[in-house]
């Protein structure tokens, strides 16, 4: 691997950034150009439904770095920049300006795109989904004149991002409907004892919850969205519509260019693509664990895992990303962290006060550990971390035990003051 | 603001590195270091208090003149992925004022 040689980035998020960063550390000392579509420097995603939301904040503060580092570490930072294609032959990307882009290796980093509801008015002014900075921006806005208004917030989904611009939206003032398809609030990733806990949470500060609710029209008045309709022929009425059904990954480029994709651009564990002159990292992404199976992960971990995971397999070595997932969620007071896998749990054991709530779920395939969700029970998600990091189990018996000590099944630790 | 009033805080990379930063009051110790590009900080969670991955060693001398943790902070800090120590701290959680200039916190080897 040439250390010389330009290495050309696509997408400039959180995996993005890693990327770069981790090719100068890797001791990449070639030209590295870092291609965005946004007129952002790299920044966080994950404050765009949470604090930042609700508090506002500049732009700045979103920085995953400051504007000197990219200058310090000679990444070029190319924003508003489109790639529409990849040229694996010629190592070239095409830019939407019609320019064109050398590479000597590739990496992309082109994240996830909001999946869109297939029915009439969806594309309605006042009809809005989360991405970027500027959807943050929107949503704040709708929201906030909601709350002077008094006009209705609908979100649909009552997944994470649902519920976190639903918690945002009460907390800001405004009325907030979440119409949920399913029969619980996330279902997909959690147990129905952690989707209850959340329904309570949500109901007892006044947001209206409906499950089963599925969307036939986003009815308009006058151009701007006025309500929601479901199949049950109900309307909801809508000043705002926040549409958060899950996302896509945005492997178009990868596939376009004969990449192997699946739902996601295929990877090994040490983000390796089925081309070696192109890695590929973040929420893009669709990992192909040793048994063979496909997991995709849409969270910060995975972005920064597999952005360092993805420069080291530029530069010829291997850096497998190993560690359990976390995830976490605000809404309101409760903290949710998320650790592990639980996907085909066939029993769950809860530990501490479910009313408070300040619980964890322990989920068991056969008794072995498979994930641990926490509800303002910081200790236990991080010990459960540590567990699933090192590839340890307890029994549901041992998780069920308050007076079981989750730490003792760990190496022992010193606690001793070393020099700063 | 005048960099007069900037208290002074000295991070020492995993490698052994000092850099000294002028840190505006108000700003964590953490965004300080990422808005830099140390490396020895990682800050997943951007400052929620929910990773753990802007684990730093205070300074022993230091420790009083600081805030103490909340309880938050406190069992974020029993299982860092470094060794955790006594004077182990979560640079997310600590906020630079006038008092704090001439601070030296030190990151450890691994965060994640």
């Amino acid at each position: 691997m040439d250390p010389q040689a330009p290495i050309v980035i696509v997408g400039a998020g959180q995996a993005g950034m890693q990327i770069a960063e981790s090719l100068r550390q890797e001791g990449h000392v070639g030209a590295l150009i870092l291609c965005g579509e946004e007129p952002h420097p790299p920044y966080q995603r994950p404050p765009l439904s949470k604090k930042w939301l609700i508090d506002g904040g500049s732009i700045n503060a979103l920085a995953v770095r400051g504007p000197a580092v990219l200058e310090r570490l000679k990444i070029t930072l190319k924003t508003h920049c489109r790639i529409t294609a990849i040229d694996r032959n010629r190592r070239e990307v095409a830019l939407a300006d019609g320019s064109r882009l050398a590479y000597d290796r590739l990496a992309l980093a082109t994240g996830s795109l909001p999946r869109t509801l297939p029915i009439p008015g969806a594309s309605l002014s006042g009809v809005l989904a989360l991405r970027g900075i500027a959807d943050s921006l929107a949503i704040g806005a709708a929201i906030r004149s909601c709350a002077a208004e008094g006009g209705r917030i609908v979100v649909i989904g009552g997944g994470f991002i649902g519920l976190e611009v639903a918690a945002a939206a009460n907390k800001l003032g405004a009325q907030v409907t979440v119409l949920e398809g399913l029969a619980r609030l996330m279902s997909r990733v959690t147990a129905p004892v952690v989707s209850e806990s959340f329904a309570r949470l949500h109901s007892a500060h006044g947001v209206q919850l409906v499950f089963g609710a599925q969307v036939a029209e986003i009815v308009a008045y006058e151009g701007h969205v006025a309500a929601v309709r479901t199949t049950g022929g109900q309307e909801y009425p809508a000043a705002c519509v926040v549409v958060g059904i899950g996302v896509d990954p945005d492997d178009l480029l990868a596939r376009s260019a004969g990449l192997a994709c699946e739902r996601g651009i295929v990877v090994d564990d040490c983000s390796r693509t089925s081309d070696p002159l192109i890695a590929a990292a973040g929420d893009c992404t669709a990992r192909r664990l040793p048994s063979g199976e496909l997991v995709r992960l849409e969270s910060v971990q995975n972005a920064i895992e597999q952005g360092k995971s993805a420069a080291a397999a530029l530069m010829g070595r291997t850096r497998p990303f190993v560690a359990a997932p976390w995830f976490w969620s605000d809404q309101f007071d409760v903290k949710l962290q998320m650790v592990g896998l639980s996907r085909g749990y066939d029993q769950v054991v809860t530990r501490g006060d479910l009313d408070k709530p300040a619980y964890s779920a322990f989920y068991f395939r056969s008794g072995r550990l498979l994930a641990v969700d926490s509800l303002n029970r910081i200790s236990d998600h991080m010990q459960a971390k540590k567990l699933l990091d090192q590839g340890l189990s307890l029994t549901p018996e041992q998780a069920a035990d308050p007076q079981f000590e989750l730490t003792s099944l760990l190496k022992p630790r010193d606690a001793t003051a070393g020099g700063a | 603001m005048s960099s007069a009033a900037m208290p002074r805080i000295t991070y020492i990379e995993p490698d052994g590195r000092a850099v000294t930063l002028e840190v505006k009051p108000g700003l964590s110790l953490m965004r300080a270091a990422m808005e830099a590009g140390l490396e020895g900080i990682e800050a997943q969670c951007g400052g929620n208090c929910s990773c753990a991955t802007c684990h730093c060693y205070v300074q022993p001398e230091w420790l009083d003149k600081l805030k103490p943790p909340s309880d938050d902070e406190r069992l974020m800090l029993t299982n860092v992925a470094a060794e955790r120590r006594t004077n182990s701290r979560l640079s997310c959680q600590l906020i630079a004022e006038k008092s704090l200039d001439g601070l030296t916190v030190r990151f450890p080897d691994r965060q994640s």
